[in-house]
């Protein structure tokens, strides 16, 4: 059973039933789950936690749903690596990936959609169905497969290949819409009116859906022996997963899971094709100013964000910062952490650690921080933006000759043939 | 003018659960007016203090965000529709 007290307008306060509301009917305000912390506090410790599954419903006391059999893929758990040889790049100490590419559909968002898919079954609604920018499309669709549901995802038509793919294999409804993200969200807020029977994971359930970025929080936690730590770096989208991760920290604290209050600075990332909440921050605005998006990091390009708002205020209060990085700089960050890490990251991990980079060249994060970077989506989805970066070495005959001067070749780059080789990639 | 306005589930109970309402306006802020006075609630579930669209409400004319136009002061055309939305969806 669950902790959940109900929901509450953040802006206004009215309180609703923990039915499938995400805007609060007098003031348009997003719904926020509230939950009996008493409670909680009572039941659960470190050891319960650690006995429990190795997914997201470990924190099953914290989620604003809990259900013996939850529609599940095995969301979360996710390695966090310590990064010593990217730090030692970027003159940085304590460093941590969060590596998020591990999760079933290869991002963040099976962590959302679990939660989001478990509550949607337990409501009775009938059709699982999103706006998506990709990441969130693969995992409604892997999701609603994997629990007999049928689903329908709306995605911008001018999403990569790979993404459509891992949508379209689960079987269900993928419609393209020839539009910006933005127009597909306005679409499937229009939809959700028609059809409330349906469970919009990004509208509808988006108060439940929303919860499960928590567990980021929690499992960095946990996985750094339980304690928060000094800095994390997120990237913002609609600005719910940085606000969330933020209230997750809290939480752990509120519940008597930490033995300190946390005081964890929150920074964000954004492209600069796409940031409107890096300029409202540089800017010292109070508005989030809408964009008409232009990126390569596509599960980034949200011209007005649902929380930018909130993710602005979350870097304030907590003494982060907001930057935002090129085209350029996002596929070098890719490559700086696969190069230094192992891990292949999608456009929107580019732009986390190129902004990661940029922080730190700035000194706005500090080598003296433990330092958690948030690497939320998988390489292999995004490959198209390296096409033109990367490739074999060399092409060449099947012949040892051929191998010793293609490898000589590599050694000294400054050989007068090396373009041609280049070309061939 | 004539002009549709689109209402979002979350106002309904304001029209009688009707889905879509005709009024008369030149401008976006006019014809939002008009729907106050023909459906009283409205405004103040729209606009802030200030007469500003609050900050969760969205506006579309013809599937234009008005922020990215003249916001409330954006003309309209006969027959055109204004799509009211709340922003916090997606992500």
């Amino acid at each position: 059973m669950d902790f959940v007290s109900g929901l509450r307008c953040r802006e206004c306060g009215r309180t609703y039933p923990a039915e499938a509301l995400h805007v609060c009917d007098f003031c348009f305000g997003p719904l926020e789950v509230t939950y009996d912390y008493d409670r909680i506090r009572a039941t659960v410790t470190r050891e319960r936690i650690e006995r429990g599954p190795r997914t997201i419903w470990r924190y099953a006391d914290l989620l604003p749903v809990d259900d013996p059999n939850p529609v599940d893929l095995g969301a979360g758990y996710t390695p966090l690596v310590r990064a010593d040889r990217l730090a030692a790049e970027l003159g940085l100490g304590e460093l941590w990936i969060k590596d998020d590419t591990a999760n079933p559909t290869g991002s963040f968002k099976d962590r959302v959609v679990s939660v989001a898919l478990t509550k949607a079954r337990q409501l009775g609604l009938k059709v699982a169905a999103c706006a998506s920018t990709g990441n969130l499309a693969n995992s409604v669709a892997a999701h609603a497969a994997r629990a007999g549901l049928e689903s329908v995802v709306l995605i911008p038509s001018d999403l990569e290949r790979a993404k459509v793919t891992m949508t379209a294999v689960y079987g269900g409804r993928v419609v393209a819409v020839d539009g910006t993200y933005d127009d597909v969200n306005r679409l499937c807020a229009e939809l959700a009116s028609e059809h409330p029977d349906w469970a919009f994971v990004n509208v509808n359930v988006r108060t439940y859906y929303a919860e499960g970025s928590k567990t980021l929080a929690f499992e960095t936690a946990e996985q750094l022996g339980w304690r928060a730590p000094d800095h994390v770096v997120v990237p913002i989208g609609s600005g719910s997963q940085l606000t969330k991760i933020a209230k997750g920290f809290a939480e752990l604290a509120t519940v008597g899971l930490l033995d300190q209050v946390p005081d964890v600075r929150v920074s964000g990332a954004q492209a600069t094709g796409c940031a409107p909440v890096a300029t409202a921050f540089a800017e010292g605005a109070d508005a989030i100013r809408p964009v008409k998006p232009s990126t390569i990091a596509k599960s980034l390009a949200i011209g007005n964000p649902a929380d930018g708002w909130y993710a602005l205020q979350t870097i304030r209060e907590t003494g982060g910062s907001c930057a935002a990085v090129t085209d350029e700089e996002i596929l070098d960050g890719i490559e700086l952490l696969a190069r230094t890490e192992g891990i292949f990251a999608e456009t929107a991990g580019g732009v986390t650690i190129a902004t990661l980079a940029k922080l730190a060249a700035s000194g706005q994060i500090r080598s003296d921080e433990c330092v958690v970077a948030m690497v939320t989506g998988h390489g292999l989805k995004t490959t198209e933006a390296l096409f033109d970066r990367v490739g074999p070495t060399a092409t060449i005959a099947p012949t040892l000759d051929a191998f010793d001067a293609a490898i000589d070749l590599g050694r000294n780059g400054d050989q007068s043939d090396e373009p041609a080789q280049r070309s061939d990639r | 003018m004539s002009i549709t306005v689109r209402i979002p589930t979350q106002l309904r109970q304001l029209t009688g659960g009707a889905g879509e309402i005709k009024v008369e306006g030149s401008t976006v802020g006019e014809v939002l007016k008009a729907l106050d006075s023909a459906h009283p609630g409205f405004g103040e579930r729209l606009f802030d203090d200030a007469g500003e669209l609050r900050r969760f409400v969205n506006v579309f004319l013809a599937d234009e965000d008005v922020r990215f136009l003249d916001g409330l002061s954006t003309a309209v055309a006969d027959g055109q529709t204004i799509s009211v939305i709340p922003a916090v969806a997606g992500g």
